[in-house]
């Protein structure tokens, strides 16, 4: 699995209520929280941002309420993958069980600004960043069920499809 | 070795001698929750599995909280996804209307909720009833879906933090105070995928409300769970609610701990953190005069009877400041219709207050109070991020409710001490 996009940045404690506020959690709609996506912070993100693009961040990304409303927008917004260094418990699970790709990077968010492109590489563990002077940084790479879960769509369509 | 009190109720929902930090293991759920903003997610999932039915009619517990009475016609259609499915499944815990509070103050309260059990709710809160010696956390709703329909889910054991608290809380420093400061000691990631355990000579001193308030904000500071071990505070809340048998477990002496944190709760002054994170915390007396426009006092955190019962003490025969909103919300309807009872209803609308049924309403900016732009909120919640009540130009002030009342009535972040000079009606 290779993902390349276009670099969103953003900092540390980036909280659900900023991925989706709670205001509009009252549906559950992927196309009507895609739209809210990131609007406290940006309100034009969701204009802005392309398929494929991804999203940078710092430590503890996803930190707050459970929602899943916040993987869920974020992958109807576009988002291909979230590369911080750290994430929040419960949004790590739900990422994954939603089909979002999430990866830890120590070191990147220093390296690349945003609008830069980079290229996560899954199988190998490797990100590089695109551009006349790449750059590479390694991360954990996904194991091939998570990998097989995250193609499928989600834990629960990955269940069905094995059952 | 010995264990902590989380791995043991971990281990014997494993069905395991043992478990120690870093295992992943299958466990057994005792309580699988889901409320009117994550159930219908999690029911599309559950339906997507191909799942008939739930693992157990009495363990699955939908609550009706968020944006109940419902306050659009969204908010309704997600209701009434988990109404049908309450119906189809013939749960024994689907509350709504009159009979539903915020779920984290309702089950307990019914004694759903017990100690020794091993509980998920797709709500971040869920950590609340580790206060009654359970094992609780927050998953999201795929996560729920997949408790629904098998009764298991996995975990990875997760590290102690044993916070030891001593000494004797000063008057007005609550539960609340106690956990905000410790927030602003260690970050909001500083208990990052860990437990944190709350033992000590102080604990014994803590009302249940005080343990619920702080194990309810263990994930502010990004525990996976929160827990103190029953004792007799402990039996005394639940004896007479248990709907069936409890365990109650205690961590060995030897049990491991990641990290050890002592507390003297006797030096902390009443906390209030700032916006807009809830590690953002000054004691009072270091924060300086700052105007307001509402005042909310309820939410999983703060709603209960004791809470209440300490801002009408301030409250009786005094006035809410000029253009200033106090909003009470008690947290369940036996809150309510106890607060009634007693009297401090008739305190309230005296002091100008707005009293609304029991709902999570403006504490998540849902409705029943929701901040314009630039507007300032003194809320007993547990959360202040940018937006959490309304305009993400808002801003939102955490603190007991105490402060929240002596606030009402001054228009400023003050303390109860503070109103010694201000006349009464
Ligand atoms: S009262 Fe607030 S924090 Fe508690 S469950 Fe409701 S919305 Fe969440």
């Amino acid at each position: 699995m290779k993902l390349s996009g276009k670099v969103w940045k953003f900092g540390d404690h980036v909280n659900t209520d900023l991925i989706i506020p709670a205001r509009y959690i009252n549906s559950s709609d992927p196309d009507f929280l895609a739209a809210h996506c990131m609007e406290d912070a940006d309100p034009d993100f969701a204009k802005k941002v392309r398929p494929g693009d991804i999203i940078v961040a710092g430590d503890n990304f996803g930190c707050g309420s459970s929602r899943e409303h916040a993987p869920i927008a974020l992958k109807a917004a576009g988002i291909a993958a979230v590369v911080a260094r750290s994430f929040a418990r419960i949004f790590y699970r739900s990422a994954f069980n939603t089909g979002l790709p999430i990866f830890e990077a120590s070191t990147l968010y220093e390296a690349v600004r945003e609008g830069d492109e980079i290229e996560v590489d899954a199988e190998r563990g490797l990100i590089v960043t695109r551009g006349r002077d790449p750059q590479r940084f390694a991360i954990e790479p996904i194991p091939p069920f998570m990998r097989e879960l995250i193609a499928a769509g989600g834990l629960m369509a990955y269940l069905k499809r094995r059952s | 070795m010995g264990m902590t009190i989380t791995e043991k109720i971990l281990a014997a929902h494993a069905g395991r001698e043992e478990v120690h930090p870093g295992m992943l293991i299958n466990a057994r759920v005792d309580i699988a929750l889901g409320h009117d903003v994550t159930a219908p997610i999690a029911i599309e999932e559950f339906r997507k599995a191909g799942g008939r039915k739930v693992f157990d009619r009495r363990k699955v517990v939908l609550v009706a909280d968020h944006f109940t009475p419902n306050k659009d016609i969204k908010s309704a259609q997600q209701v009434k996804i988990m109404r049908d499915f309450a119906r189809e499944h013939r749960l024994d815990h689907y509350y709504e209307g009159g009979k539903a509070g915020i779920c984290h103050v309702l089950l307990p309260e019914q004694g759903i909720a017990l100690p020794g059990d091993l509980i998920v709710g797709a709500d971040s809160h869920t950590c609340t009833y580790g206060a009654l010696g359970a094992f609780a956390t927050g998953v999201g709703s795929t996560d729920l879906a997949a408790a629904m329909l098998t009764g298991e889910l996995w975990f990875r054991t997760p590290e102690s933090m044993k916070i030891v608290l001593t000494g004797k809380p000063p008057k007005w420093v609550s539960g609340k105070d106690i956990i905000l400061y410790i927030i602003g000691r260690i970050g909001v990631d500083g208990a990052a995928y860990r437990a944190m355990e709350f033992t000590g000579a102080a604990v014994a001193e803590l009302s249940m409300a005080d343990r619920l308030a702080m194990a309810n904000m263990v994930v502010e500071a990004g525990a996976k769970n929160g827990i103190f071990a029953p004792d007799a505070v402990t039996e005394d809340y639940v004896k007479y609610r248990a709907e069936r048998d409890y365990l109650g477990w205690a961590s060995d002496p030897d049990a491991r701990y990641a990290s050890v944190l002592e507390i003297d709760v006797s030096e902390i002054e009443p906390q209030v953190a700032f916006p807009h994170l809830p590690s953002n915390v000054k004691g009072l007396s270091k924060v300086g005069s700052i105007k307001i426009d509402q005042v909310f006092i309820g939410s999983c955190t703060n709603g209960r009877l004791e809470d209440l019962r300490l801002a009408a003490g301030l409250l009786r025969g005094r006035e809410v400041a000029p253009f200033v909103r106090l909003i009470v919300i008690p947290a369940t309807p036996e809150i309510y219709r106890t607060a009634m009872a007693e009297g401090l209803f008739d305190i309230f609308l005296d002091a100008g207050a707005v009293i609304s049924p029991p709902t999570c309403g403006a504490c998540l900016g849902g409705h029943m109070g929701v901040l314009a732009d630039g507007e300032r909120a003194v809320a007993t919640t547990n959360r202040n991020f940018v937006g959490r009540m309304g305009h993400p130009g808002s801003e939102v002030y955490l603190a007991n409710p105490a402060v929240a009342a002596a606030s009402a009535i001054l228009g400023r972040i003050a303390g109860p001490d503070e109103l010694k000079g201000v006349h009464k009606l």
